[in-house]
């Protein structure tokens, strides 16, 4: 008959975490299959990617802001990795609830494994950019220290991070469609504000003043970026004020997102 | 919560209430809605699909809901299916839900009938293992075994309804929620659907709430019906009596 009670595995899940790490596990694998479904080269875009973009980028900028960098390529491919993770994640975590309307409106889900779902496929993704880093790195016989031991903690405050903002304007974006275009702009003057491309020291050099260099020295991206250039490019330690940086950040946006998503959540449905 | 003492329900509706609120255009900018909040123009008229209800049901009851179009019977089951959250009162469910509500509810066409299967088994609550060793069955009984690579989008709906009736009746449930479904598909799965039903029924361990149009239908398969019109419980008790009650509104 239909139901076979000869079934040892028990059919539902034990706990709400289990249920909820099974379905966030369904939803990133979706994510990955829809992303590369019928393209030739696959998941192999998401080395070449970062790789084409370093080189466009160090052919111009080269001649601008590269005079006191070693490596340059390396520090640009960096930079932009590691802000793409943030912008990738948050442009799709600030939709995701908005996207995942049909299955709130039909099915018990918990509602805050969307955001999470678009920051973890966010993360797979910069995970293959690390191979063209690698490819970057044997190119200009860059030898990796001990010190990438660090790359897990940056990746971990960096996720955490994204998915506080990912909690906040997505939640946000349910109720007013303009933080999305919002979003687009902040993105914008936050990619110019963040050393990229440039060099930080420009800034010192060419005597900005005192407020500019605060700013972008607060600025979470700033310290995520010289995190992780710290540990492949210059081989040292993050400095302990970056460190603290990140995790101030990281915790301070994962604070706020909760809370404006745990007081929002009950009205998306109305909203979606 | 330890002073409640009636563990003995499968589902408790407590005075219930879902208000919506009617904005008379909805406002989805932010510069709208400060012009409206500074002319004080912010105003909603509510809208009361569910007026205080409470009803109990037992483990292995079938209840059918029944009531106009519009009257607040799928408010009703998506209250109990944990998908809308009731404005006031609390609604109290134990037990492993299978709601029939919206079959496919969840499926994504662009991927193929066998990662849907995986995809909607999360959300039903299933672990991995147990949708691994079931697939097979799932699969029989949708009778779509050729077409399991394929993606859902070159699906037909009745098809697509196959796969989402299997995947969420593979296993008992303790309460199954059946909301119309079962006018999808052609009659001979039609029949393969109510009679699988029918054998949860028959189990007696499955708490059934079925809404539909067809009286003879919840005639046949409930014991007892909850009339709700325009929002209020009208009326509950034995089903001969609620749906003779029902009809004669129309005399």
């Amino acid at each position: 008959m239909a139901n076979s009670p000869t079934c040892a595995t028990a059919s539902h899940a034990r706990s709400e975490y289990q249920k909820n790490l099974f379905i966030l596990k369904q939803l990133v694998t979706k994510d990955f299959k829809l992303k590369y479904r019928r393209s030739v080269l696959g998941v192999a875009w998401s080395v070449l990617n970062p790789l084409l973009m370093m080189v466009v980028m160090s052919i111009v900028f080269s001649f601008l802001f590269s005079a006191n960098i070693e490596n340059y390529p390396l520090y640009l491919i960096l930079g932009n990795i590691t802000f793409a993770l943030m912008t990738d994640s948050t442009n799709a975590a600030l939709v995701s609830f908005i996207e995942a309307a049909p299955l709130l409106k039909k099915v018990k889900v918990a509602r805050f494994v969307f955001p999470l779902q678009k920051v973890l496929f966010a993360l797979v993704n910069f995970s293959f950019s690390l191979v063209a880093v690698a490819i970057v790195m044997l190119w200009f016989r860059v030898v990796p220290t001990w010190h990438l031991v660090w790359l897990p903690v940056c990746l971990a405050l960096l996720v955490v991070f994204c998915v506080g903002i990912g909690l906040i304007i997505g939640s946000l974006a349910v109720f007013f469609r303009d933080v999305i275009h919002l979003w687009g702009v902040i993105l914008t003057a936050w990619t110019y504000l963040t050393p990229i491309f440039w060099d930080f020291q420009m800034l010192l050099d060419r005597g900005a003043p005192a407020w500019v260099i605060g700013i972008v020295k607060v600025n979470p991206m700033y310290n995520f970026v010289t995190f992780m250039r710290d540990i492949f490019l210059w081989n040292q330690s993050p400095a302990a004020s970056t460190l603290l940086m990140c995790a101030g950040w990281a915790a301070v946006t994962l604070l706020i997102g909760i809370a404006v998503f745990r007081k929002t959540q009950h009205k998306f449905i109305l909203y979606v | 919560m330890a002073s409640t003492t009636a563990p003995e329900y499968a589902v408790e509706v407590n005075d219930v209430s879902m208000v919506f609120n009617m904005a008379s255009e909805q406002l989805n900018s932010l510069k709208e809605y400060f012009i409206k909040l500074m002319r004080h123009e912010l105003f909603f008229s509510e809208f009361r699909a569910l007026k205080h209800i409470s009803f109990k049901v037992r483990p292995g009851e079938v209840v059918g809901l029944v009531g106009t179009n519009g009257s607040g019977k799928s408010t009703m089951l998506k209250i109990i299916a944990g998908v809308l959250e009731a404005s006031e009162g609390t609604c109290i469910v134990r037990g492993n839900i299978a709601p029939l509500i919206e079959l496919g509810a969840g499926f994504d066409l662009e991927l193929t009938a066998r990662e849907n299967i995986y995809l909607n088994g999360a959300l039903l609550g299933y672990t991995k293992d147990f949708i691994d060793g079931h697939l097979d069955e799932i699969v029989e009984f949708a009778e779509l075994r050729d077409f399991m690579d394929m993606p859902l989008k070159n699906y037909s709906s009745g098809m697509v309804a196959r796969i989402a009736f299997a995947i969420a009746t593979i296993t008992e449930p303790d309460i199954l929620i059946v909301d119309e479904t079962l006018s999808v598909g052609d009659v001979f799965f039609q029949e393969k659907c109510e009679r699988r039903i029918r054998h949860f029924i028959e189990s007696g361990n499955v708490t059934v709430l079925f809404v539909s149009h067809s009286l003879e239908q919840v005639e046949r398969i409930c014991q007892r019906a909850v009339w709700i019109e325009r929002g209020d419980l009208r009326m509950d008790g034995p089903v001969h009596e609620v749906c003779e009650a029902y009809r004669n509104q129309f005399a």
